[in-house]
């Protein structure tokens, strides 16, 4: 077909996983250039030269920015496998709802448990628990978010297990203590090789976080 | 068609444009009117995540999120189409409707509370916004080109709302001289009759903002 795909992405970044799981999915094949947050490239600032953010998805040479608005490009353009989003349009709307909760909710929580210290990181790390706890009900006894197939709210959600370990070991809890049902529905996701491949080692980002923490002088 | 109601309140810009979006489809629904300060169990049944308006209903299934209801009604009714058919101008009008409530929106909300040079910065990072959006619009009369779209109906609240919040802020974001498209589509948008038909009186949202401004300032802590 000659399709020429570009992802712009930086490894730690659970929204450039997204991507990486979407694509795999689909079996599309693409180039993965590793950005340098520090020092943004030429092509970043050209392709997403109003946020300056990755992950950017350039396709014959047409950059897509925001991880679930390249995702859903993904799901539309590579139609032949593996839907993503539901067919039916109510669906569909309960799949982006719970999206966009993921993206308001457990990011910001998340960070507060890393970057933060004392009351501020106690509020973060009991935000990111009751957060969890609102998907695994709405999780329910269903395999995954989407029902019987991996999908759009597994893919949302299932890259911020790579950062699980850190906010567990820097937070001082554990979410199979905390969301047991959810932490199945996560050994079910990472049986998956679009998900394993597409996911670094929670040791590794743990590093990678160690690292910022030092930079930004937090104990 | 089946049942359709919105659980909404008229003066919230977020219920306006699921409003906007229905009428566009030919759409008869039921509007219910909340009261914020005391949430009806009709409200907290079928939004009990966020317990917030929008919420659309048909058939008794809920949808909340005004974003998320846009998309769904385009998908239920094919009339008047408010996103484009190729997957690329799909995820442009997405991305920027985002940036404008994100960025465009929330930016105004933010200079509008702040004070001192929080505000000056605020304002200033808000008009980069507006410049941004101000590029999508020019040599167009609508965002989705000579018909509404998505877009213009997610940007929908500046023609009414922003001037509102320009003067409980005491701030000036958007005008003829700055941002001579946008004022322009402005002007163009709010002529159409079922988008001026949904707008609430002018003199409730000034009442409705500065009584928010006068809470935002109720919970600072007291200057020593």
């Amino acid at each position: 077909m000659g399709d020429k795909v570009i992802l712009l992405d930086a490894w730690p970044s659970m929204f450039g996983m997204r991507v990486r799981i979407a694509l795999a999915e689909k079996g599309v094949k693409y180039e993965y250039k590793e950005e340098d947050l520090i020092n943004k490239s030429p092509l970043l600032l050209e392709m997403n030269p109003i946020h300056k953010k990755i992950p950017v998805l350039i396709h014959n040479g047409k950059p897509i920015c925001e991880s679930l608005i390249i995702v859903q490009y993904i799901d539309e353009v590579w139609n032949n496998k593996s839907p993503l989003l539901p067919s039916d349009p109510y669906e569909r709307a309960q799949a982006r709802f719970w999206a966009d909760y993921i993206d308001k909710k457990v990011y910001d929580a998340g960070r507060k448990v890393w970057a933060t210290k004392g009351d501020e990181m106690e509020a973060g790390k009991k935000e990111f628990i009751e957060v969890h706890k609102v998907l695994e009900e709405e999780l329910g006894d269903k395999p995954y978010f989407g029902g019987e197939t991996f999908g759009y709210v597994d893919l949302a959600l299932i890259t911020f297990y790579s950062w699980f370990y850190t906010y567990e070991t820097i937070g001082n809890f554990s979410m199979e203590a905390e969301c047991p049902k959810l932490m199945a529905w996560v050994k079910r996701c990472m049986q998956k090789e679009s998900v394993a491949k597409s996911l670094p080692d929670q040791k590794k980002i743990y590093g990678f976080v160690l690292g910022l923490r030092k930079r930004f002088g937090i104990e | 068609m089946g049942e359709l109601k919105v659980i909404g309140c008229s003066k919230s810009l977020f219920c306006t444009r699921v409003e906007w979006a229905l009428k566009l489809k030919g759409c008869e629904y039921e509007y219910i009117e909340e009261d914020l300060r005391n949430k009806s169990p009709i409200l907290l049944k079928y939004n009990p995540v966020h317990k917030k308006v929008p919420v659309l209903v048909h058939d008794d299934k809920p949808i909340p999120e005004s974003l998320v209801i846009l998309e769904y009604i385009d998908e239920t009714w094919k009339l008047n189409p408010l996103l484009p058919e190729d997957p690329y101008e799909r995820a442009t009008a997405r991305f920027w409707a985002k940036f404008s409530d994100d960025k465009c929106l929330y930016g105004a909300f933010g200079a509008c509370t702040a004070e001192g040079e929080a505000k000056e910065r605020a304002i200033e990072t808000t008009l980069e916004s507006f410049g941004y959006l101000e590029k999508q619009i020019q040599g167009k009369k609508f965002f989705g080109g000579e018909e509404i779209s998505y877009l213009d109906l997610v940007a929908g609240w500046i023609p009414h709302l922003l001037n509102v919040i320009e003067e409980v802020g005491g701030m000036k974001l958007v005008d003829a001289e700055r941002l001579p498209s946008l004022h322009e589509w402005a002007h163009n948008f709010i002529q159409i009759p079922l988008i001026k038909e949904c707008i609430p009186p002018r003199e409730d949202l000034v009442v409705l903002y500065s009584a928010h401004l006068s809470y935002i300032r109720s919970l600072e802590p007291k200057k020593q």
